[in-house]
């Protein structure tokens, strides 16, 4: 467990040395302050239901930047096999990378604290809604994380694990946008694998069972296909 | 508890249809600095894949230190300090972060951490550079780190992989040094496709091409075991019957074959004479020349290089050698013999002794005996 830590650990302190973190978390700042605070003042009510529309959309570009280099990266450089031939389990450097950029990513989600109590001094902010929409960014995000990590884990190529993540990601944001044109078996289905209509209630305060298993199954799956994807080295 | 800290037996690595090793099987002891020599893509680094841990052989096991790499992974990798090829650092962290992390990974917290990290770095004479961004490190300087990063746990055993590959003439020999001075206490195995390396660094060599072991000996051994030691005779071209000559050689006792060799000087004419045995026939061959009444300009004894064994035993067909001691004498002297049969291109080459063979060559020879 602790060298679990160790590693997320170590994930977490190298973004900072580098200038990922930096270049990822202003860029999202900087869109989503301008998203959200040009439209605010028109809709003339206290609710922070856009920018969680606006954060959770900008995640599904953001992510894929900050998993690209977690195994990609360390395959490129060789520095894996250092870390893999330490007395360390390869599910713990899977969960350990994802705690670390999961990590990160509560930083860039920290960030937007401010603007919750900015909303809250104009007027009279409905909390609940708030929480779960957090609730709902960490599940989202969560799952697009565990997404990018198992793309960074096929490659040792950053920019292909950024787009292979990118496609994944546009994929299931996309899913169910073009649901009046599929027959209506597969309608159902596709509106199902899609993540905005899950993180949609989830946004509107509901907390529905079927919403979190969803998230946690998609990121669970993708952990262990990252996971099975490290260890093949061992036997191709 | 014996003392073999390493013990491999048939370990085979394929990747599809192509074998990367093929039934390689050895024994390191404690204290041993083992050299593992082999053109590139031989299967160096796949066995000490295997040893650590990073990969699984097809068939075959290994033990280190007592431990199955498969069964017990964990203690296999807590008694190794590993330094893979082109030495893979965290580049971004300081060389302190760096090894404080590492320590971390191995278990250790707190003053114990502390303690293990500044043994480390006195070991590999870090301290200068502790603060620094590994990436801003020189070639020498981060190989140290390499080195200080697999001694954190005190490890029996250290596997090096070309640990001395890119370094210049003064970091490489500083490098070996350390390595040499390491491999007193425990075991290490180091591969490296540098001849003079493995001369200066190893107790043992293990010469390894594709995927197949072709020796096991010690540096000494190996050099004895196909490069005897050979005579360069130079006589007076003029008034000397070549044939007479040559039979004249030919008949001293101990004498296995004799081949003319080309030489730049239209006087001289130079043959080169492998002896059956290891013996001295310097005393024999001038007696001889004397005798036939040969004039005789030089006669030089030489052995030959690690690397002329190096590349006989990895571009020919070499067959796998049994991991009984017996056998492979028995096989080095069958080797031997067909060499004699086919010394004539033996002969053409075998001028290109290494540094440590004294450095001379037939042709341009100073006068002697």
């Amino acid at each position: 467990m602790s060298t679990t830590r160790t590693i997320a650990g170590r994930q977490f302190r190298s973004y900072f040395n580098g200038p990922v973190a930096y270049i990822v978390i202003c860029t999202v700042l900087v869109v989503l302050g301008f998203l959200f605070w040009e439209t605010f003042f028109l809709y003339k009510r206290a609710t922070m239901r856009e920018m969680f529309r606006f954060l959770g959309l900008i995640n599904y570009f953001a992510v894929p930047a900050l998993t690209m280099g977690l195994l990609a990266e360390e395959k490129r450089s060789g520095t894996i096999e250092l870390l893999i031939t330490m007395p360390v389990k390869d599910s713990q450097v899977i969960i350990g990378k994802f705690l670390g950029v999961l990590g990160l990513y509560a930083v860039l989600v920290a960030l937007t604290i401010p603007y919750v109590f900015s909303v809250a001094s104009l007027g009279d902010l409905d909390w609940g809604p708030v929480f779960s929409s957090y609730l709902g960014l960490f599940l989202q995000g969560g799952a697009l994380l565990a997404l990018g990590l198992m793309m960074s884990s096929f490659t040792d190529n950053q920019i292909i694990a950024f787009f292979g993540a990118l496609a994944l990601s546009v994929f299931f944001f996309l899913v169910d946008k073009f649901l009046p044109l599929m027959p209506a078996a597969l309608a159902d289905f596709l509106e199902f694998i899609a993540f905005d209509a899950h993180f949609e209630s989830l946004r509107r305060g509901v907390i529905a069972v079927r919403d979190v298993l969803y998230f946690l199954t998609v990121g669970g799956l993708a952990l262990a296909v990252a996971f099975r994807a490290l260890e093949k080295r061992r036997w191709s | 508890m014996s003392d073999v800290m390493i013990e491999a037996r048939d370990l085979t690595k394929q990747y599809g249809p192509v074998y990367a090793l093929r039934d390689v099987s050895f024994e390191v002891r404690k204290g041993e600095v083992l050299g593992f020599l082999g053109p590139n893509g031989a299967g160096k680094t796949t066995t000490m894949k295997i040893l650590t841990c990073f990969i699984a052989p097809t068939s075959g096991t290994a033990k280190v230190n007592g431990a199955d790499v498969f069964e017990d992974s964990m203690a296999v990798r807590n008694a190794i300090g590993y330094l893979p090829e082109s030495t893979p650092l965290y580049t971004e962290m300081l060389v302190l972060e760096y090894l404080q992390f590492v320590a971390e990974m191995r278990g250790f917290k707190g003053t114990e951490a502390r303690k293990r990290i500044k043994k480390a770095v006195e070991q590999t004479s870090l301290g200068d550079v502790i603060a620094k961004e590994i990436r801003a490190l020189s070639k020498g300087f981060k190989q140290r780190v390499g080195l200080a990063q697999a001694l954190v746990h005190e490890p029996p055993v250290l596997i090096l992989d070309e640990p001395m590959s890119g370094l210049d003439p003064n970091q490489a020999a500083e490098i070996r040094d350390l390595i040499r001075e390491l491999g007193r206490e425990r075991t290490v195995i180091l591969s490296t496709h540098d001849l003079a390396e493995v001369q200066l660094t190893c107790d043992r060599v293990l010469i390894i091409s594709k995927g197949r072991l072709v020796a096991d000996d010690t540096p000494e051994e190996l050099r004895e075991r196909t490069g005897k030691a050979n005579f360069a005779v130079t006589f007076a071209r003029e008034g000397a019957d070549a044939k007479a000559l040559r039979d004249a050689i030919g008949g001293v006792p101990g004498v296995a074959s004799v081949k003319q060799k080309d030489t730049a000087d239209a006087d001289e004419l130079v043959y080169l004479v492998r002896p059956k045995g290891g013996e001295d026939l310097r005393a024999s061959l001038f007696r001889a020349a004397v005798d036939g009444g040969f004039t005789l300009l030089g006669l030089e004894r030489r052995a030959e290089g690690l690397d002329k064994v190096f590349r006989d035993l990895t571009t020919t067909e070499a067959a796998p050698i049994e991991s009984g001691r017996d056998a492979k004498i028995a096989e080095a002297k069958a080797k031997a013999e067909a060499r004699k049969a086919a010394a004539s291109d033996v002969a053409s080459d075998a001028d290109e002794g290494d540094a440590s063979a004294d450095e001379s060559d037939a042709s341009d020879d100073e006068e002697q005996g």
